[in-house]
């Protein structure tokens, strides 16, 4: 359990993560906690707490829209899907974070 | 668009909470399905997986509100739920939230009250449209100016007037305007209202619009004009006429002279005058027909106008007083009155025209009630200080007893600050309930302010309606009074540490001495600002008190006024004096009079005359001294008892023929007869360019003339039966012991003996000289109002305070009664604590007391603001109530069983 990185994660890191989740396809809130851990190799572990303000945050901003459907097992779950704003302010967000995470790696490199 | 629909979503989580909140559950529920199905998946048991999904997800009210608080609406709703808690709590203690509502209601009901007032008057701008680009001309520096000075804002005179509309370049136009009392009372007796002579501009420069017919245009305003159309306010309107719109064409007589009614001015306009509302507006021009040969149209040293004007567009009130500077020369020459004399010419020559920012309109009462308005305020000001300090101490008292409640909810996870804000929401909830009933007491208690102020002569008017600046200083005091008083006890309950609050018992450590200085603290300043006011509120009525009982050496009681206008008879002015004669003997024929005479001038009624006195050779240049004058019959002395203290009254064998004599006060005798006695002796006086030499026939007290509050100035009597210019009024002074209706009766027969055909005012020298003291009255009642609450305010804050020390104690006291004090120790010990307190007030008090009363100085009559009396009165009445207040709780104290007390601990 390496609770310390889910903690450590910033909170706009949070919402850009699950936004980039909902790039292919629309997930719901359970799905998008798992595939989150999932991709990260378990790296990230995304507790409901923060999950689900970021979930009520996003939508607020209109960057994702909320909608119950029926899932794969036939209950009724809340999928999330990005709106066209939402996919904008992804693509702006992974550009900046690769930009400054390239600068800190060359950083950190140089030190050593 | 992001804004706004987190706007509507916020406002759909508040309307639809229910759904909103059904829907967080379910979604909350299949994740955690969802995470057992996957533990299942790995191998647990279904119970087991249930487990995990919870233990995963910690607390899920936690999450809720976690989500909740990601919106914008959360904060609303916290807000609204500690009113609601805050609405329980006070509903718990109704004695409590009712002591609290009311005094604050009081407090802020009182200053919102004297704030309308001083809004009205001084902050709000005059109903017309654009106001900032009205400007009043006046003269820069007016002094040495002579003649005639009537209405209240005797600015220019018509020939100057004349010429500034003439001449004027940086006013789009300009208006002159005079308010005035008008006579409609078709004959008999008087019925005045308030009347304005306005220029045919008036209207139009104002920018206002009629609400029925039309209103005054130039062409009504025709030197010459005879009868004239007039308008009327919209008040009147409604009062006189009920509001119907066939009032346009009927006739008002002003003056005996009709008028028809050609329009009705909008609502809410009550002309440039601020204080003053008008009833009847007429042309200029009219003036001359109304008031016959006394008209200010032709008396070129007649000033009687007020002039205002509509800047042009781009023009500042500086460039339009550059180019009336530019035509002041040009303007004075050609106005100059001819009978002036060298000397007043010249000052008059030297006159320069100048621009005034107006957009406030004009305002005597602005000038006269401003520094006591903004004095009220200030004493308004500490009773609700005082009344914040007082709750303060109540919920301090609370805040130890609620340390517990605190200590419980802090222990389940409650923070503190978010406590606080709970407790201050009960005090904003008190302070907002009490600000709304003392807005509701404020509009009574301000209009009664103005009606107190009111006289039947001078009648005002005060717009006050409520408006942003009222709302928002309400508002603001609300606010204020709530953290003053709630944020220290709220600080104070959440000051716990949970474990110690219960373990606690109620009674212990927790009540230390550190913690109980801010309540003494709180007491300490009660009493000393409430020494403060009680202070003020014994100077102004000690000083109404010497202004009631100043001997002005005059008789003040049982002295009828009758004003009788015999214009209407058009009488030659040789036959006036014989027919104002005749009047005074059929008066004084009447059956229960005691004296009767004729005077110009009602002492202290604010008319004056005035004329130059000048050395017995040379004209006396630009120094010649100015003292005032009266008019007055043979029996005027007798009739006011005035004491002659030398020589003879006037008497019949003073007429046009006989040498010119005069009777001068002590004043006069000392100033221009080195103080002795002047009987025989002669002196000039120049009227205009006329000098004319007077014998002194008698000498008398020392009488007031304008005011009470004068010092004793010159006065010289000149007889009425030598007066060369004979008025078409007789002014009387009428002493007797009948009752004043059948007296006013009797007057009204003999009057109408000599000619049924005048007209006839009522007044009496007492009410006179009251209505010249509603100012000081108003100030004595007023501070002596709150000189009242502050005290009962006060000594309900040291009895608490007592009280609480007694209860605190209990332990001590009861140790030290078994150890063997008695009771008569043990009431000195709490009365010890108090008089502690009550000497650090009254010094503290004594200290402000001294510094704010010099604000006061200038209104007080007959004391100084440190006045020693006043100060000993104040400390002995504050003291004694202050004992008496504290004895209770002191001797329930020394009635304390010491075993019961221990026993209980």
């Amino acid at each position: 359990m390496t609770d310390k990185a889910a903690s450590g994660l910033v909170q706009g890191t949070l919402d850009m993560l699950i936004l980039k989740t909902l790039e292919l396809e629309p997930m719901h809130g359970y799905g998008i906690g798992q595939r989150i851990e999932q991709i990260s190799n378990g790296v990230f572990q995304v507790n409901p707490g923060s999950l689900f303000p970021a979930f009520r945050r996003l939508e607020r901003a209109g960057l994702m829209k909320g909608e119950w459907r029926d899932t794969e097992n036939n209950r009724r779950a809340k999928y999330y899907a990005l709106t066209a704003a939402g996919r904008k302010q992804l693509r702006g967000e992974a550009r900046q974070w690769t930009r400054q995470a390239a600068a800190i790696a060359r950083i950190l490199e140089s030190e050593t | 668009m992001p804004f706004f629909r987190n706007l509507l979503d916020g406002a759909r989580a508040i309307l639809r909470k229910k759904h909103v909140e059904r829907e967080m559950d379910e979604e909350l529920r299949a994740y955690l399905d969802d995470a057992a199905r996957e533990h299942m998946r790995r191998g647990m048991n279904p119970e087991e997986a249930r487990r995990a999904a919870r233990m995963g997800m910690g607390s899920v009210e936690s999450v809720k509100e976690s989500v909740r608080a990601a919106g914008w609406e959360t904060r609303l709703e916290t807000l609204w739920r500690d009113l609601h808690f805050g609405a329980r709590m006070l509903r718990l203690n109704p004695l409590f939230a009712a002591a609290a509502i009311l005094s604050l209601a009081l407090g802020i009901g009182a200053n919102t009250a004297i704030f309308q007032l001083i809004n009205a008057l001084r902050l709000r701008r005059i109903p017309v449209s654009n106001p900032q680009e009205i400007a009043r001309i006046a003269i820069e520096n007016r002094h040495n100016a002579s003649g005639n000075f009537s209405s209240r804002y005797p600015d220019l005179t018509y020939a100057l007037w004349e010429q500034i509309r003439a001449k004027q370049q940086g006013f789009s136009s300009v208006l002159a305007w005079s308010p005035s009392t008008f006579n409609i009372s078709p004959g008999g007796e008087v019925r005045n209202v308030q009347g304005l002579w306005v220029s045919g501009e008036f209207f139009e420069t104002l920018g206002v619009q009629p609400s029925l017919g039309r209103l005054l245009t130039p062409d009504d305003d025709r030197r010459g004009c005879g009868a004239s159309p007039a308008v009327i306010s919209y008040s009147f309107w409604r009062r006189a006429f009920g509001q119907s719109p066939s009032v346009l064409g009927q006739t008002v007589t002003v003056g005996r002279r009709p008028f028809s009614i050609v329009g009705v001015a909008p609502a809410g306009f009550y002309g440039i005058e601020v204080g003053r509302d008008f009833d009847i507006a007429a042309p200029l021009c009219s003036e001359e027909m109304v008031d016959g040969e006394n008209n200010q149209i032709k008396n070129r040293s007649g000033w009687w106008l007020s002039v205002l004007g509509r800047l042009k567009p781009g023009w500042t009130v500086e460039q339009a007083t550059a180019q009336l500077h530019a035509i002041s020369g040009g303007a004075f020459e050609a106005a100059l009155p001819p009978e002036y004399n060298s000397s007043t010419a010249r000052s008059f020559l030297g006159f320069k025209l100048k621009a005034f920012p107006a957009e406030c309109g004009l305002s005597d009462l602005r000038e006269g009630y401003q520094a006591p308005l903004w004095l009220l305020l200030a004493l308004a000001g500490i009773v609700l200080l005082i009344s914040a300090a007082n709750l303060a101490n109540l919920l301090l008292a609370r805040a130890t007893t609620r340390q517990k409640e605190m200590g419980v909810r802090m222990a389940v996870g409650a923070g503190r600050g978010r406590l606080i804000r709970q407790l201050l929401a009960e005090s904003l909830l008190l302070a907002l309930i009490g600000a709304g009933l003392g807005g509701l007491l404020a509009q009574g208690l301000s209009s009664a302010l103005v009606a107190s102020l009111t006289t039947t002569d001078n009648p005002l008017f005060v717009d006050l309606r409520m408006d942003w600046r009222v709302l928002g200083f309400t508002t603001a005091l609300a606010l204020l009074t709530s953290v003053l008083f709630g944020l220290a006890p709220a600080f104070r309950a959440t000051n716990v540490t949970p474990g110690v609050a219960l373990r606690e018992s109620n009674r212990g450590s927790t009540g230390g001495r550190s913690r109980f200085a801010l309540r003494r603290i709180l007491v300490v300043t009660q009493i000393a600002l409430s020494l403060t006011l009680l202070v003020g509120a014994l100077l102004f009525a000690r000083s109404l008190n010497n202004l009631a009982r100043l001997d002005a050496w005059f008789r003040q009681d049982g002295i009828l006024i009758a004003d009788i206008d015999f214009t209407p008879l058009h009488l030659a002015a040789e036959n006036r004096r014989a027919f104002s004669t005749e009047l005074l003997k059929r008066v004084r024929e009447i059956p229960g009079i005691d004296a009767a005479a004729a005077a110009a001038v009602v002492p202290l009624s604010g008319d004056s005359i005035g004329h130059d006195i000048l050395p017995d050779t040379g004209d006396g240049g630009d120094s010649a001294p100015t003292v005032v004058f009266n008019i007055v019959s043979p029996g005027y002395f007798d009739t006011l008892q005035t004491p002659l203290l030398a020589g003879r009254d006037f008497n019949d064998r003073d007429t046009p023929g006989s040498p010119n004599v005069a009777i001068v006060n002590r004043s006069f005798a000392k100033q221009f007869g080195n103080g002795g006695n002047m009987v025989g002796k002669t002196f000039r006086v120049r009227v205009m360019n006329k000098i004319t030499t007077y014998e002194v026939i008698g000498l008398v007290q020392n009488t007031k003339y304008i005011e009470l509050r004068e010092d004793s100035r010159p006065i010289v009597y000149t007889a009425k039966s030598q007066h060369d210019r004979p008025g078409t009024d007789a002014l009387l002074l009428i002493r007797s012991r009948t009752n004043l209706a059948s007296l006013m009766t009797a007057v009204k027969e003999a009057a109408g003996a000599a000619n049924p055909d005048m007209d006839i005012s009522f007044s009496t020298l007492r009410k006179t000289i009251d209505d010249g003291l509603v100012g000081d009255r108003l100030m004595a009642a007023l501070s002596g109002f709150f000189g009242c609450l502050a005290v009962v305010l006060a000594v309900i804050g040291l009895y608490g305070v007592i009280s609480y020390t007694g209860a605190q104690r209990r332990n001590e006291i009861a140790i030290r009664m078994a150890m063997g004090a008695g009771r008569g120790n043990i009431l000195r010990l709490v009365l010890q604590e108090a008089a502690v307190l009550l000497a650090a007030g009254l010094v503290i008090g004594t200290g402000l007391a001294l510094a704010g009363g010099n604000a006061a100085a200038a209104m007080l009559f007959g004391l100084k603001p440190w006045d020693i009396w006043t100060f000993l009165m104040a400390h002995s009445g504050l003291g004694v109530v202050a004992v008496a207040a504290s004895l209770l709780p002191a001797i329930r104290a020394s009635l304390l069983d010491p075993m019961t007390a221990l026993r209980d601990e």
